[in-house]
């Protein structure tokens, strides 16, 4: 592999990456958006939708790999199965923690956040055992150029990387679509711009905001999924990671803006692929980090510029 | 209609309202004046239940209204235009008309609605895709009531409609009230602008410091030496 074909690969993995980084930093940025709560449980229900999406598999009797019409109905299927899924959990976990906090401090449901993410890495430990799952590859794993080209090259580009791209792209047309062009989409703007008003309009501040989270859920539900079929991998912990990466992805779009979170997610997926190649795995972690102290100190509205930005 | 009897509302221990009772009849235009700070915005958040009273009933048709969630409240029939236009900066004019109209049952009758509202402020229809941020200070008031009118409401409360107007908007904007009010909407009007308010309505309310200090018909009131030294600006 020379250092071109290095950096083209490195590039077409952090685009997969980036895509479920993205799906899961649409739910921290659109939850923020609408009850200014930096949701650090959220990365844990992306991890529990890699499991959950297992189960689904595993109670539809799929072990190996799909094919002809059973991918194009089962796969579905799964997708939508394991998005219901998340989205109950991610509705059933602010109904429970943070909505009785509503009317406390701003402090109080960040801090129960954090403990319902331990609470969750804990049921995946105890669901799951510590050490890594294997998820079946459910998913015809092609290479493309070679394959249906015939091209000899070192590039991969299989058809794993074509699923995740062309899952989310879909995905996130349906949100946008649903955000400003649907009433209740309509009506969560409105509630996150000014909820008082949004209230004075007629509408159930509660139920725009139990569908936005069932909306982050369903996103987070389908980037597990995604994360699963690529990887063939689920560990317990991976949602904090994966998390802390999204999050990341969101301050840097602007928190509380959703294109912002999308471009933010997919920067971020290049960056961490490529200083995985370039510099090293284990520097990653410091350098995302770094990314975020510095877009929090030098610009908090980020790149895009956020709905509030004095509020982060 | 609206009856509000004997109210006292608090932000933590400031009492903004000491008191107030207040009724509004079908087909009416009530005005409600008096200085900064008075407590007329506050009345009208205790009634849409954006602010609860500590003390008083709010009834509205026979219904309670103090214990009710907002947009139950809205539901009723009781849409505002709110103080300081509170427009939905980042969504379009028409975004903004059609969160007006979101808790309507009759969908149908929404786009004749919309007609009626740009034809009152043909500003809004030519600027029906812009941002509600980007409108200046009149047109956000316009869109404010627009907004509101939307709801197609039989109580509307309007919070200083003619701030920040030309005066020869302001005019049209109090004949456009009078138009709204004759076509069957009942009106609760908070004014700064006492002879203008007075002038449209039928009963008026002078409230100061969190009570209800007189009451008459408009005209009455338009003679009375409080209002007249006090709003008037007349010796
Ligand atoms: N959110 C709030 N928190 C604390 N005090 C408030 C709040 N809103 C209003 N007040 C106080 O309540 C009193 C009544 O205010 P209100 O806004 O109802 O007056 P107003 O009659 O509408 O005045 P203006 O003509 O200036 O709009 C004032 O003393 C004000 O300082
Ligand atoms: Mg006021």
């Amino acid at each position: 592999m020379n250092a071109w074909e290095v950096l083209v690969q490195q590039t077409i993995n952090g685009l997969t990456r980036g895509a479920v980084f993205a799906l899961i930093a649409l739910g921290y940025t659109m939850v923020y958006g609408i009850i200014e709560l930096i949701n650090f449980a959220h990365g844990d229900v992306f991890m529990l939708g890699l499991f959950i999406s297992l189960s689904w598999f595993t109670l539809l009797g799929v072990t190996k790999t799909l094919t002809g019409w059973q991918l194009l109905t089962i796969l579905p299927l799964v997708f939508i199965l394991t998005m219901l899924t998340t989205a109950a959990l991610n509705v059933a976990i602010d109904r429970v923690a943070y909505r009785p906090l509503r009317r406390s401090t701003r402090l109080a449901p960040l801090i129960t956040a954090i403990g319902v993410s331990f609470m969750l890495e804990n049921l995946a430990l105890l669901w799951k055992g510590p050490a890594p799952i294997a998820y079946p590859d459910v998913f015809p794993s092609v290479d493309i150029l070679r394959e249906w080209f015939g091209v000899d090259s070192a590039i991969f580009v299989t058809t794993k990387d074509v699923l995740v791209v062309g899952a989310t792209i879909p995905l996130m047309i349906a949100l946008n679509y649903f955000v400003t062009r649907t009433r209740w989409g309509k009506a969560m703007r409105a509630t996150a711009q000014d909820r008082e008003t949004a209230q004075a309009m007629g509408i159930n501040v509660e139920r725009t905001i139990l569908l936005t989270f069932f909306v982050g859920g369903a996103l987070a539900g389908a980037a597990g999924l995604i994360q699963g079929i690529y990887y063939n991998i689920g560990m317990w912990w991976m949602g904090y990671q994966a998390g802390l990466r999204a999050f990341t992805a969101a301050v840097l779009g602007g928190i509380g803006n959703m294109p912002g979170a999308a471009l933010g997610g997919l920067f971020i997926g290049f960056l961490s692929a490529w200083s995985d190649q370039y510099i090293s795995a284990r520097w990653t972690n410091a350098i995302v980090f770094s990314i975020l102290i510095l877009v929090l100190v030098f610009r908090p509205q980020g790149l895009l510029g956020a709905r509030s930005a004095d509020k982060v | 209609m609206l009856e509000l009897a004997d109210v006292h509302t608090y932000y933590g221990n400031i009492r903004a309202l000491r008191g107030v009772s207040l009724t509004v009849a079908q087909g009416e235009i009530v005005t409600l004046i008096g200085s900064n700070g008075a407590g007329k915005t506050t009345t009208l958040k205790t009634i849409l239940g954006t602010t609860r009273p500590r003390r008083g009933t709010v009834t509205f048709s026979g219904q309670r209204l103090d214990t009710l969630a907002t947009d139950r409240i809205v539901r009723l029939g009781i849409a505002q235009s709110p103080e300081g236009r509170r427009i939905f900066a980042r969504m379009t004019v028409l975004e903004n008309l059609e969160l007006g109209a979101f808790a309507r049952k009759d969908r149908a009758a929404i786009g004749s609605d919309l007609e009626r509202v740009f034809a009152l402020f043909p500003r809004l229809a030519q600027r029906s895709t812009q941002q509600g941020g980007t409108l200046s200070g009149g047109e956000q008031q316009m869109l404010a009531i627009g907004r509101a009118l939307m709801a197609r409401p039989t109580l509307l409360l309007l919070d200083e409609p003619s701030m920040g107007l030309a005066p020869i908007l302001v005019e049209t904007i109090f004949r456009i009230i009078q138009d709204i009010n004759r076509q069957g909407t009942t009106i609760l009007l908070v004014e700064q602008n006492a002879r203008m308010a007075l002038g449209v309505a039928h009963r008026g309310y002078v409230m100061q410091t969190g009570r209800i200090v007189l009451q008459a018909a408009a005209a009455e009131l338009l003679r009375s030496d409080l209002v007249r030294k006090t709003y008037l600006g007349e010796k």
